[in-house]
């Protein structure tokens, strides 16, 4: 089973997720839960994207050494991305998991959705004493991990 | 002895990447196929530059000022980092969808258009999201699977669907994005600045020299003059024209294409949701904003066991889920006949040239496209699969 969670553009091209809780994970996970981990993560990419002074320091140094200097320097959209990634192995662990569900970063797929894997619901399944056993949790091989490079 | 090999080389995510796209040093550089004008820009520049510290820079830093050639060598490594910036790093490009994600738009839009009696024309796939009181439409790439977020745009020469897609040019080999449009604006730019400098000081070289030794003599001295002020006369109309077209752009918060497509142009009071309403805070944001990160793995390891799927990207993930939806063909699960996707009926070799796409030049905006071959040909607005998706539907 595979919920999508798509984009909300409502306030323009900014990164931000719909917080409306998809019916397909009604009896799967309490909704406030939910929303939360949504809203947390739509409070990570304003901050990521922010627009103000650090970002016009980050870009007018960048510039003077004509971005050179992203060559040993991580931006800050980078470290937010890195924050992002372990929030969400956080939540995987503490409470998707014990759910039977997965999220996957956003990043994976292109920034436009969150999407949540998981096991067949109990309730459809066909033969009544069939094993749920819900998603290893996978820890990403290092070389496995979204490669952010600065080209 | 078992005769299997198993293959050991590991396979990075940018060789199955669908696309036009080529890439190079293990998926860290990419660029458009087609190259060969890009290879004429940085002549261009490489050459002139070359002629310039070759016959004036010695004359002028011992008449004038050494500082001079220094000034020039300073501007000339800036112009060519940005260029090699624009051309080499990921425009915005949006991964396609993964076979799972696109069933499911398909089952939203199948939900959303209800029971269409077979024969009948289904309704196009839009969406309408309101931004700043006003209603933007998301269509639905065909090849993409995907609704492109706002502003973004699908390239029919590259064949991927853009963020904050401006135009494909073909100078610098490459789309210009949302990653790359800074770069690509300060690359015009300073090449105006690198262009005006060269000029100025070819004549005040001229000048300087033809009252010493009078002009033919200095012609012959310095041979390299003419072909400088020939190259620079010809660049600086164009160069510095394209960098105040941008300039007014970004003032707006305007892309090349929605400029060209007149989107905001105030026709039935529809205005741009995205300015600021204020010049500095456009400029800022276009310019200073924050760096964007690369959504396409270009360097990420493939799994060895995941096949590859000839419609989609899918990198898939170890599942087994996703393992058995890739092994399928692309489900057409719908009933909707999709129209054409462009991206069949474009050649792979086609000339970027003036002509620009070739085969849907049959729009009257490419009439008033100057005849001037230093004028970059802007990708038309055919070069995006919506134009043609709408005809397809209108017809």
């Amino acid at each position: 089973m595979k919920v999508f969670v798509q984009r909300d553009y409502s306030e323009g091209t900014v990164c931000r997720f719909q917080t409306k809780f998809p019916p397909e994970l009604d009896n799967r996970i309490e909704r406030n839960l939910l929303e939360e981990t949504v809203k947390t993560l739509n409070s990570y990419y304003v901050e990521a994207e922010k627009i103000g002074g650090q970002s016009y320091l980050e870009g007018c140094l960048a510039c003077a050494t004509a971005y050179v200097i992203f060559l040993c320097m991580e931006t800050r959209y980078e470290k937010v991305l890195r924050k992002i990634t372990s929030y969400i192995q956080d939540q995987n662990e503490k409470i998707y998991a014990p759910r039977g569900l997965l999220i996957t970063d956003p990043i994976e797929r292109g920034m436009r959705v969150v999407s949540f894997k998981g096991a067949p619901d109990i309730s459809s399944s066909s033969s009544g004493n069939q094993r749920i056993r819900g998603p290893r949790l996978r820890q990403l091989h290092p070389q496995q991990r979204h490669v952010v490079d600065g080209w | 002895m078992s005769a299997v090999m198993i293959s050991s080389r590991k396979v990075r995510k940018w060789e199955k990447l669908p696309g036009k796209n080529t890439f190079c040093c293990d998926g860290r550089v990419m660029m458009a196929r087609q190259k060969g004008v890009f290879y004429l820009t940085l002549f261009l520049i490489i050459g002139t530059c070359a002629l310039f510290f070759a016959f004036e820079c010695p004359y002028l830093a011992v008449h004038l000022s050494a500082a001079i050639p220094v000034f020039a060598a300073v501007l000339f490594l800036f112009v060519i980092a940005m260029l090699l910036r624009t051309s080499f790093s990921d425009p915005g490009v949006l991964p396609r969808a993964l076979p799972e994600e696109a069933t499911f738009i398909e089952m939203e839009i199948e939900a959303a258009n209800g029971n269409v009696p077979s024969g009948q024309r289904p309704p196009p796939r839009i969406r309408n999201v309101e931004i700043n009181n006003q209603i933007v439409k998301l269509k639905y790439c065909y090849t993409c699977k995907i609704f492109r977020p706002p502003r973004a745009s699908h390239c029919s020469i590259c064949d991927n669907c853009v963020d904050r897609f401006d135009h494909h040019c073909p100078w610098v080999g490459n789309c210009v994005g949302k990653r790359n449009y800074r770069y690509f604006y300060l690359f015009t730019l300073s090449l105006s600045l690198l262009t005006i400098y060269i000029f100025t000081f070819d004549i005040v070289h001229v000048v300087m020299r033809s009252v010493d030794d009078g002009f033919l003599s200095t012609l012959k001295e310095t041979p390299g003059t003419v072909l400088e002020v020939l190259v620079c006369f010809f660049t600086l109309w164009s160069v510095v024209g394209l960098t105040g077209f941008h300039t007014y752009l970004i003032s707006l918060n305007q892309t090349t294409n929605e400029d060209i497509k007149g989107s905001w142009s105030g026709k039935n009071r529809v205005q741009n949701p995205y300015s600021h309403k204020n010049i500095l805070k456009n400029c800022c944001e276009v310019l200073c904003g924050p760096t964007y990160p690369s959504v396409l793995d270009r360097r990420g390891l493939m799994h060895e066991d995941s096949p590859v799927s000839t419609s989609s990207a899918a990198p898939s993930s170890s599942s087994s889920l996703s393992f058995s939806n890739n092994s399928k063909a692309a489900p057409p699960t719908t009933k909707t006949r999709a129209p054409l996707i462009p991206n069949e009926h474009t050649p792979d070799d086609a000339e970027p040239g003036v002509a620009g796409p070739t085969e849907r030049d049959d729009d009257d905006d490419d009439d008033d496209r100057p005849p001037s071959s230093f004028v970059p040909p802007l990708a038309s607005p055919e070069t995006d699969a919506e134009a043609s998706a709408a005809k397809d539907h209108n017809r």
